[in-house]
């Protein structure tokens, strides 16, 4: 199964359709798309890199705090990402992840999102593997 | 999906959603609508969304819809519900990520002939004076022990840094400070995202705008609220920007695991509540308000921002160029309340969620100079199109936990808007109709042209003539700073 996303319609707010073969690479559709839906952009020049280590009792709720961190990283430090180097593990209280992130400061944003919201929030197994829709209040 | 033939008419106005519709509802659904915006609604998930909401532990009366319902996130847009306090239920996205998103109504006695040769120069000091737009930080910096002071002293805070004045405070929802706030209870990220976004509009659809005031249908309202046909008025309409957002997204991630604890089943995820009289319930209300008391402060030093732009641009070139505050009112809160519900008097949580208080005449919560009048309501419309001043009534009071309508109400999707209407062209045609444009953003405003909402005439008319809010006055636009 590819991986990907695609923007929904929403009277209000902003959706977006995720879909990946396993869990770290949904994380990173959902984090792609998210900065797309913002008109992210990176600057050229100097590379950052960030390490994170996540905890969540399920994968719904790690894939809303992964996204959650990436819009604190970008609104406090002008951080944004284009690499992305993820690893989910079950653990023993829900599921970890492990992320290498790469990028560089923000050049722009055309849109701010308020928040990832848990609305219908549910990452449905697939023959090819994984997909869940995400609601933006933005 | 809730069709229209599942509906019970109560009259022109009003329908319900009896709680037979489905076996979790707690309570029935109460739609304020015309048939034509009921139709509407039916293409979105509003209406099952209203019905998810039902379904939350401790309400009372019914979960009412107000005629700018849209699709939201877990609870509709126009949403009000009502638990028993202390042991319903407080849930955050029930009240949103915008903690205390409301709007500020400034009036003037300056004539808008006498101002209009200076409207550029106006809006072009609004603009610089009023920090909007994607990451934009605010027009106040503070420090952490000083944003602890934000909090728990709301818009007195303003008042003591100059600020405010004495009637901006008395002409504020609760005085512009909801007491029981506790800045401890709010997480070290959101007091870091608060520090820098005093006085910020955001982006999205907060905006600054002028109007002239171009029709009166109370002339005693109008005149208790300062309010003169021909003469130019500002709408403030913004949040608790980064810092309401995170608390929000603080407790909802905090209360998946309480709804467990509590053995709340709920239909989605992002209605999770809290018992009020659990520690949980009670951190959470300590938090948002909090959030609201920054709201408070944020709209305050906006409004004070916008008095020096007048100043600015119009000393000297208008007479009497001075803005004093009609009324700010919150239309995403949670409020503890008294309310009649079904012949007994009870304390109640009010969750108001994109719907606006409207307390009607005689209630002690509003200045005293409003009171024979009912409290003010504002309602700004789409971008481009007229806003209204409205009051609260006893039929508010009566029926619909002292709430009303809040906007227009979006009725096509952002995406859609984007694909139909580019941000420059709307920018030359708004500009052709005499309304003066800034934006951050061109796609932002293509999201929030006018044919993306709905007639907010016919909301108005449509709470009118529910008997839960009355017609003061219409507002035209003729600037307008979006974020």
């Amino acid at each position: 199964m590819s991986t990907g996303y695609r923007e929904l319609e929403h009277t209000a707010d902003w959706a977006l359709m995720v879909w990946a073969p396993d869990a770290a690479a949904l994380l990173e559709s959902a984090a792609r798309g998210m900065y797309a839906l913002s008109g992210a952009r990176l600057q050229d020049g100097p590379r950052l890199r960030r390490s994170l280590s996540l905890r969540a009792s399920d994968l719904e709720a790690l894939l809303v705090a992964f996204l959650e961190e990436l819009l604190y990283l970008g609104e406090m430090e002008g951080a944004a990402f284009d690499r992305f180097d993820l690893r989910v593990d079950a653990a023993e209280d829900g599921v970890r992840l492990q992320a290498l992130l790469e990028g560089a400061p923000l050049a722009g944003r055309k849109k701010e999102i308020k928040a990832v919201t848990w609305h219908n929030l549910n990452v449905r197994r697939t023959p090819r593997g994984l997909e869940t829709t995400l609601v933006f209040d933005v | 999906m809730v069709r229209v033939q599942d509906l019970v008419r109560i009259s022109d106005t009003e329908w319900e959603i009896p709680r037979s519709y489905r076996a979790d509802m707690r309570v029935p659904v109460r739609i304020f609508a015309t048939r034509r915006l009921l139709e509407a609604v039916t293409r979105d998930k509003s209406l099952e969304q209203a019905v998810n909401a039902a379904t939350l532990p401790g309400l009372v009366g019914r979960v009412l819809v107000m005629p700018d319902m849209h699709q939201g996130y877990g609870f509709p847009i126009g949403g009000v519900a009502a638990t028993r306090y202390p042991e319903g239920v407080i849930s955050p996205g029930a009240i949103g990520y915008d903690i205390n998103c409301g709007v500020r109504l400034l009036a003037s006695s300056i004539e808008y002939e006498a101002a209009r040769p200076h409207l550029e120069t106006l809006v072009t000091a609004l603009d610089a004076h009023c920090p909007s737009g994607v990451g934009v930080q605010g027009a106040v910096r503070v420090s952490a022990a000083e944003l602890d002071r934000v909090c728990r002293e709301g818009a007195r805070w303003a008042l003591r840094k100059g600020y405010a004045t004495e009637a901006d405070l008395r002409r504020t929802e609760a005085g512009g400070c909801i007491p029981g706030a506790e800045p401890d209870k709010v997480s070290a990220r959101a007091i870091q995202r608060g520090r820098a976004q005093l006085g910020s509009l955001g982006a999205g659809n907060h905006f600054i705008e002028i109007d002239v005031v171009d029709e009166i249908f109370d002339r005693q309202a109008a005149d208790a609220m300062g309010l003169r046909r021909g003469a130019l008025a500002v709408q403030i309409h913004c949040g608790s920007r980064g810092f309401g957002h995170q608390i929000c997204s603080d407790y909802v991630r905090a209360f998946q695991s309480a709804v467990q604890r509590y053995g709340i089943h709920l239909p989605d995820r992002e209605l999770v509540c809290a018992p009020l009289d659990s520690p949980e319930g009670q951190h959470y209300l300590a938090a948002m308000r909090a959030a609201a008391n920054f709201a408070f402060v944020n709209r305050q030093i906006l409004a004070h921002q916008v008095r020096l732009a007048f100043e600015q641009a119009l000393a000297g070139r208008v007479r009497n160029w001075g803005l004093h505050q009609v009324y700010d009112i919150a239309h995403n809160m949670g409020k503890i309340e008294w309310h009649e519900v079904d012949g007994a008097r009870l304390r109640v949580c009010v969750h108001r969620k994109g719907a606006t208080r409207a307390f009607g005449p005689g209630s002690p919560e509003i200045p005293p100079e409003y009171r024979g009048i009912g409290q003010p309501v504002i309602i700004p419309g789409s971008m481009g199109t007229a806003s209204w001043v409205l009051v609260g009534t006893a039929g508010s009071m009566a029926r619909s936990f002292g709430s009303t309508c809040h906007g227009a109400g979006r009725v096509m999707s952002r995406r859609q808007a984007r694909k139909r209407v580019r941000g420059e062209a709307l920018r030359r045609d708004l500009e052709k109709h005499g309304i003066h444009v800034r934006a951050a953003s061109m796609p932002g405003l293509a999201e929030e042209a006018p044919q993306a909402y709905k007639d907010v005439d016919e909301v108005v008319e449509t709470v009118g003539r529910a008997g839960i809010a009355g017609k003061v006055a219409r507002l035209r636009p003729v600037a307008v700073v979006k974020g």
